[in-house]
């Protein structure tokens, strides 16, 4: 799923001073599960600023609202008869839904609630960690189910790097090395002779170096 | 078999069994400025002790003058360069790019590495490139030397005419795979092999017997990496703080034996005792120097060490 | 018993703290409250485990979004204590009383007041 993080409260007022109708948009999907855009921190953030622009004697009409979720077209359509009652929105969806709430209501403006941080997984309530970085060619059967493109700082292919320490990256001794759980996932599944294959000269082309990626099935469009 | 390269290192190493010698490198550090008198007076003191020096490429990310104007000035005034190239900070085009550079004035050795991550230096908000691994980016110079072809697919003019060399950390983690590591770098076509400094000498024995077992020996020339201590609290600071570093107790008990302003000599004592032992182990063709910050040392390290003089070839 | 505490508090109960969202704390000031405290059970003794543990999180989220934003985040605060310790109870009220008249009335609600005379 997608991770994002809410923005300073700080950044977000100076985002949003200037409009006095203002729409608080959440979404029930990503940012719900990791606690940053769903309906509970609208209605936390939408009672802050109220707050805060009522202390400042300037008194907002703060509105709340949460999708399913900003990335498709129906749901988007739900807000199209009340779009025009506010001067802005202020979206807590991922970047995704930002842009697509830009693109579907050109003359509001759109403006981004959280920060978008990776593609990753719930470790546990309050942990989520990044496993993968969208590079468009899978290689996880060569690397035992963990890859070295998202979780090693240096995405070294044929790893580890010298900076390897205790199983931990150099970078930071939180973050597991990435080669380490690759060499002990293969000696787990005697597979290590796979090791000393020479993992071939990357195709970043299919990534984000390739440009701005887009899928299409034609078997599915009607 | 024959000389690859028009290297002399190459020749050296090549000629270091039926001639009895080993090989000598050492390294510097370029400067944090654009003077070329801090790596010219660098190599002035090493010069006639060393077969070739090392430049080292924005070492700990710390941005310096690049590897290869530095390389050139050591060309210029007579000395072998070892260009040292991390993938940290340039794309495949720059790094093939570098290599020809390097080899328009004639620079015969290069050194594969990834590089330190970028938050160790000075440019911690920086993107970092890697598009490259230090596998893959020996597997690129030897296929530009030996097919004379860009990764693209053209013909190189004039193809690079150089020794590939790269790094190897006999202490670092994990273990097990030290061996098989060194073996997939030979399989991508390394020529020789530096390794990080050595204080455990009986690991490092270790090390090698295992390389032996494999013939990995014969496929590679390996020069042990060794770096005088200045003090116990260098050798303290190294065990402690820098990874992948091995330095048995014995060592700094040793160290913090002596008075602290022979401390210095001791390390130096140290240094020379560890390269007359591994001279006899086979396998191990050479000497990789590095006396960063205290290059006139190398000149007494080499003579002590029964290396001085260089071999002429 | 009969113990002598403030009378200008406005007792919410609940079947435990863990019921409580910090929107419901943030709603309390953005009416105009100058101060709300959360009594819950001595950590270790929830009835339901780790009630306690999370009423407190969120009591911190709520005062650190209040320190923010200039309210004060000295006006939220928990409190844990044995169901059966009155005299405790009474204590922890009266200081938060004392707290909270220092620190004056909320800027919230003297907006709102200044906002409803100039209207």
């Amino acid at each position: 799923m997608i991770i994002a993080e809410k923005k300073p409260i700080e950044e977000i007022i100076k985002e949003v001073e200037e409009f006095d109708r203002l729409l608080i948009l959440g979404c029930n999907e990503c940012v719900t599960v990791c606690e940053a855009g769903g309906k509970k921190e609208v209605e936390i953030l939408a009672s802050v600023l109220r707050m805060h622009f009522i202390k400042e004697g300037k008194e907002k009409k703060i509105d709340e609202r949460t999708l399913q979720r900003q990335c498709d077209h129906e749901y988007l359509e739900e807000i199209r008869d009340v779009i025009d009652q506010y001067d802005a929105v202020l979206s807590l969806a991922c970047g995704v839904g930002v842009q697509f709430l830009a693109e579907k209501y050109l003359s509001t403006p759109m403006l981004p609630g959280v920060n978008t941080i990776c593609l990753g997984a719930n470790e546990e309530r309050g942990v989520w960690t990044e496993r993968c970085q969208a590079c468009g060619e899978c290689v996880l059967a060569r690397t035992a189910g963990i890859c070295p493109i998202s979780r090693c700082a240096k995405r070294v292919l044929n790893g580890p790097c010298g900076g390897s320490s205790n199983g931990k990256c150099e970078i930071n001794k939180d973050l597991d090395c990435a080669w380490q759980l690759i060499i002990d996932r293969l000696k787990a599944l005697d597979r290590m002779d796979e090791y000393e294959q020479i993992a071939s000269i990357k195709d970043w082309s299919t990534e984000r170096a390739g440009g701005p990626r887009t899928v299409i099935r034609e078997d599915v469009q009607v | 078999m024959s000389l690859k390269t028009s290297s002399k290192l190459e020749k050296i190493l090549y000629t270091a069994k039926e001639q009895g010698h080993f090989a000598v490198t050492s390294e510097c550090g370029p400067p944090r400025g654009s003077d070329p008198e801090a790596v010219t007076k660098k190599g002035a003191l090493i010069k006639d002790y060393v077969d070739c020096v090392n430049i080292t490429d924005n070492q700990t990310s710390m941005t310096r003058m690049c590897s290869l104007a530095a390389c050139v000035h050591l060309k210029q005034m007579g000395i072998e360069p070892v260009l040292q190239m991390v993938t940290r900070d340039r794309n495949r085009i720059a790094l093939q790019s570098d290599i020809l550079g390097a080899a328009s004035f004639d620079i015969h050795n290069i050194l594969c590495l990834t590089g330190d991550h970028q938050s160790f230096g000075d440019c911690a908000q920086g993107q970092n490139v890697h598009d490259l691994d230090s596998m893959q980016l020996i597997q690129t110079v030897r296929h530009m030397r030996d097919e004379g072809k860009f990764l693209g697919g053209d013909d190189i003019k004039r193809p690079p005419d150089m020794f590939v060399g790269a790094a190897a950390n006999p202490f670092a983690d994990p273990f097990e795979i030290r061996v098989p590591r060194l073996a997939k770098k030979i399989a991508c076509g390394v020529e020789f092999i530096q390794t990080q400094c050595i204080y455990n000498l009986d690991k490092f024995e270790e090390w090698m017997k295992r390389i032996r077992e494999r013939g990995l020996h014969e496929k590679v020339y390996i020069l042990a990496g060794m770096t005088p201590m200045k003090s116990a609290g260098m050798a303290k600071f190294m065990k402690n703080r820098v990874p992948g570093m091995d330095v048995p107790d014995e060592v700094i008990k040793r160290l913090a034996g002596v008075e602290k302003k022979k401390q210095s000599q001791e390390g130096i004592d140290i240094c020379v005792e560890a390269m007359l032992r591994l001279k006899e182990v086979e396998g191990v063709a050479g000497f990789h120097v590095m006396a960063i910050e205290w290059e006139e040392k190398v000149p007494e390290i080499v003579e002590r060490s029964g290396l001085y003089p260089r071999p002429e070839v | 018993m009969r113990l002598k505490s403030p009378t200008n508090f406005r007792i919410i109960r609940l079947p435990c703290t863990g019921k409580i969202d910090v929107i419901h704390i943030l709603r309390a000031f953005e009416k105009g409250v100058d101060g709300v405290y959360v009594v819950g059970c001595m950590e270790g003794e929830c009835h339901f485990t780790t009630g306690n543990f999370r009423a407190r999180k969120r009591v911190e989220q709520a005062a650190s979004l209040l320190d923010k934003i200039g309210v004060g985040g000295e006006r939220v605060k928990m409190y844990n204590l044995s169901a059966a310790d009155g005299p405790l109870a009474a204590e922890y009220a009266i200081e938060m009383d004392k707290k909270i008249r220092e620190l004056g009335p909320s800027p919230v609600r003297m907006a709102k007041q200044n906002m409803a005379k100039a209207a």
